[in-house]
């Protein structure tokens, strides 16, 4: 296996010397996020999908540790054949997905409401720099303050600052209970709940709104999850319709792979907002973690949209992005003084740009 | 204790102090300005004495546009900027720069805004930590963090540092709960990281800016998420025969699923030094103390609190004894929250390590502690975050007698070498500051370090900010080294340590 590394890393320096810019790739089911990809035969690949295995295991201190290019359903198989899961929930994007890829991406899923996002849940990483080095930061313990926190910055980087090749993550039990009821409502009530909601000691893991088809009105999912007491409890509270579980798992898990009819539409943008923001009034719209996350579906204004959404204290990312011009920027535009980070941050790492050239920002 | 630092690591040219204090001068009111030493000599150290410095001028902003004022005059004066919050630290992080400007933030104290329902809090940095819980605990809520200085210890500290507490296996550090920081840049501009919406857009940078010691920007405003306080809280008080047991007892809690509000172990020693201190009833035949809090709604922690019980007993634990009232939850807990007051009392002086190990290793690094002990010729005892690994060895002397300084600290440096050496870190929520700046070399390569280094100049390409702190150069790695042919033994204690 470190012959596979070596090979990288020989990659790496190569590409540098010939100035010849790298996409870095796992299992390919993330491709789509971030900037539009070159012609595909223009591209060479850094492939990291040979590099892999799970490096190590202990479930009694909450923490694995597996190279890049392990499949994240190998890696959710061993959890669970331990009762454990990544709380974070990462979409899956079908079987081929990896490690390196969701942690490069930074997707989080349903359970991030409660849980928290995917970089809360990074330990530490490996990461192939433009050198052609393989550098550690963090490490496997919960608690690490030694140096910056390289690993979190590197968590959601969409690899413009390297490559990741290993990565210690935190992983957690699985609920003891989990239960979901639906309540029938409209936009402005159900936003009305889930922001209620917050304040209570309730144990919400995961909402979810959709429109009814007819327009007027629509279903709130939610989640509860907890030891026994905390779930009953939190349904006696909740009311609502409880859904039979297996029917509950479809649906949950449809919204985390994004297999839920709604992620079929183009072009799809990803809006998230502080808790508490109204509703947006878009045509076709799905909601997640209490409101933060918004799906929005369909043509629209761009500059109008991300405007309106700025104003609110959130940004919008063109998520999916057939249909929609193709001079769009994919994600939110940031503050003149944060670019200058982000330019300078690029520079420092990766001054040829043999990295993951605008896939985060065109100028990155 | 000389912090005189190499020639290569002191800037070049010293300022021009006459020149900048007439500058800031223009933008900031006298009374925020302290030069006289019987002023600046409160802020010679931080919450770890043995590094001193005093400033040559020490600033307390008492607004935003104070804080840009100074550090555009830094910046173009080309002085060092020491940021300081409460002070508290325990690394050094806020031991001032022999030519530089000490920015004590505690001015900035406000809460600016905190919202019970979308459950945030804006706040100044110089915000206590507790202060915070306080003003939120009329909505049901609270900031989880909370680190044993809460008392005393600001936000702007916090972020600082990352600093933990005994709940964050279950809540979290600081950056877990940090949403969003204000900075002034060292050009002076304003930037804002992370958001109260989720996923900011971009880089990560807020979560790698908490924990940046202050080299990265100036912190103005900190947004934080509350939580809602549980309605109940117990604690199971388990007595051990070996530190082994316990940290078997821990490992089938962590087994069953469940994730305690808190987890804590103390060593004999500890339970010792701090049983004649609280009177908290510790068993003194333990070899070990468990202390693992269940918080939630009563029929929640009723249930948690069962099985924590159960568990405890299979482990091995000799005797078990559950709060039954807030007043005797607290009262289990002051032994363990007074363990840094209780070694004060029995010692001159004591000096706190903070490295985390994998918990497995956790007997093998106690015994060799232990060992380490005789070599030294000091005592040290125990307290562990048990459920994250994050050990703090307390290590017992007296600065009055001759060069028993010099060996806590190669005692302290003894045992972090061995926390790396297991898997672990040299730092698990008090910072690298000055204090362990020799034990950076140990844990990460020349690579890693220049990479530190890479991402500092992204923030700061002057170097202006907090210098000297965090990062060793290329030679203090290159005397560290060679001092550590005898592993950790210093051979010649009389040389200054630079």
């Amino acid at each position: 296996m470190e012959f596979a590394l070596t090979e990288l890393c020989e990659q790496v320096v190569t590409a540098r010397a010939a100035q010849r810019p790298l996409l870095i790739r796992g299992g390919g089911t993330r491709l789509f996020y971030g900037g539009p990809l070159p012609p595909a035969e223009t591209i060479s690949w850094l492939d990291l999908s040979a590099y892999q295995g799970v490096v190590n295991y202990e479930p009694s201190e909450l923490v694995l540790t597996a190279r890049a290019g392990t499949r994240l359903a190998e890696i959710e198989a061993l959890l669970a054949s331990q009762g454990q899961m990544l709380a974070f929930e990462p979409p899956r994007f079908g079987a081929a997905g990896t490690l390196g890829g969701c942690v490069a991406s930074g997707l989080s899923g349903p359970r991030r409401m409660a849980a928290g996002p995917l970089a809360d849940f990074v330990l530490g990483t490996r990461l192939l720099n433009a050198d052609g080095s393989v550098l550690r930061f963090g490490g496997e313990v919960m608690k690490n303050v030694a140096g910056y926190d390289v690993s979190r910055l590197l968590a959601g980087s969409l690899g413009i600052l390297g490559a990741l090749v290993e990565v210690s993550l935190k992983v957690v039990p699985r609920p003891r209970r989990e239960a979901t009821c639906v309540l029938a409502l409209d936009e402005a009530s159900a936003l009305d709940l889930c922001l209620r909601w917050r304040s209570q000691p309730l144990p919400v893991s995961a909402t979810a709104w959709v429109a009814s088809d007819s327009g007027d009105g629509g279903l709130l999912s939610v989640r509860l999850s907890g030891n026994e007491s905390a779930v009953r409890q939190g349904l006696d509270a909740i009311g609502g319709e409880v859904v039979p579980d297996e029917a509950a798992e479809a649906f949950w898990a449809g919204l985390r792979d994004q297999t839920h009819p709604f992620f079929r539409q183009r072009p799809l943008w990803r809006i998230v907002l502080p808790a508490g923001a109204p509703a947006l009034g878009l045509a076709s719209e799905l909601h997640e973690w209490g409101g933060c996350l918004r799906w929005f579906a369909g043509p629209c204004d761009a500059a109008a949209l991300r405007d309106r959404v700025a104003a609110l204290g959130g940004s919008a990312c063109l998520y999916r992005r057939e249909g929609a011009p193709t001079d769009l920027p994919t994600f939110h535009p940031l503050a003149d003084g944060v670019l200058q980070i982000h330019r300078r941050l690029k520079r420092e790492f990766d001054p040829a740009g043999i990295f993951n050239a605008h896939r985060l920002y065109p100028e990155l | 204790m000389d912090i005189a630092s190499t020639a290569d690591e002191r800037h070049a040219s010293v300022p021009d102090f006459p020149g900048f204090l007439a500058r800031i001068a223009q933008d900031i009111p006298a009374h925020c300005i302290l030069t006289r030493p019987d002023q600046t000599r409160a802020y010679e150290c931080d919450g770890l004495a043995l590094y001193r410095e005093l400033p040559p001028v020490v600033v307390l902003p008492e607004n935003e546009a104070q804080v840009v004022a100074l550090l555009k005059a830094c910046r173009e004066h080309n002085v060092p900027v020491v940021p300081r919050g409460a002070g508290t630290g325990l690394s050094g992080g806020a031991t001032p720069h022999p030519q530089g400007v000490v920015v004590g933030l505690a001015k900035l104290n406000r809460i600016l805004r905190l919202d019970p329902v979308a459950c945030v809090a804006v706040v100044g940095p110089g915000v206590r930590n507790l202060a915070i819980s306080e003003a939120a605990a009329p909505h049901g809520l609270y900031y989880a963090p909370d680190p044993s200085s809460q008392i005393a210890c600001s936000i702007g500290g916090n972020v600082a540092e990352n600093s933990g507490g005994v709940h964050c296996l279950k809540y979290g550090l600081t950056v877990h709960n940090v949403l969003r920081v204000r900075v002034v840049t060292i050009d002076g501009e304003i930037i804002e990281l992370g958001g109260e919406a989720p996923d900011a857009p971009g880089l990560n940078l807020l979560h790698a800016f908490i924990g940046s010691e202050g080299m990265l920007g100036l912190v103005t405003e900190v947004t934080v998420r509350l939580i809602p306080q549980p309605q109940l809280a117990r604690v199971v008080m388990a007595s051990f025969p070996s530190v082994e047991l316990a940290g078997e007892g821990v490992t089938r809690i962590i087994a069953d699923g469940i994730i305690p509000a808190g987890l804590e172990l103390m060593d004999k020693r500890a339970v010792h030094m701090v049983e004649p201190f609280v009177q908290a009833g510790y068993d003194l035949d333990a070899e070990a103390i468990l202390l693992c809090e269940s918080d939630g709604t009563p029929d929640e922690v009723a249930e948690e609190i069962a099985r924590v019980e159960a568990l405890l007993s299979a482990a091995g634990a000799t005797r078990l004894q559950t709060s039954v009232s807030e007043a005797e939850r607290l009262k289990f807990w002051a032994g363990r929250k007074n363990a840094f007051p209780a070694a004060g009392r029995i010692s001159p002086d004591y000096y706190c390590m903070d490295g985390t190990i994998p918990r497995r290793h956790l007997g093998k690094v106690l015994a060799a502690i232990a060992a380490m002990e005789t070599r030294f010729g000091l005592r040290c005892s125990n307290v562990f975050h048990a459920g994250d690994g994050n050990l703090h060895p307390l290590i017992l002397f007296d600065a009055n007698q001759p060069d028993e300084v010099e060996r806590a600290e190669a005692f302290g440096a003894a045992i972090l070498e061995l926390c790396v050496q297991v898997g672990g870190t040299i730092t698990g929520e008090h910072g690298v500051g000055l204090e362990k700046i020799n034990q950076m070399c140990s844990q990460f390569t020349r690579e890693e370090l220049d990479t530190f280094s890479a991402f500092k100049r992204a923030f700061d390409p002057y170097g202006l900010l907090n210098p000297l702190k965090l990062i060793p150069t290329l030679v203090r790695c290159a005397e560290y080294g060679k001092m550590h042919v005898h592993q950790g033994d210093i051979r010649f204690p009389d040389i200054p340590r630079f």
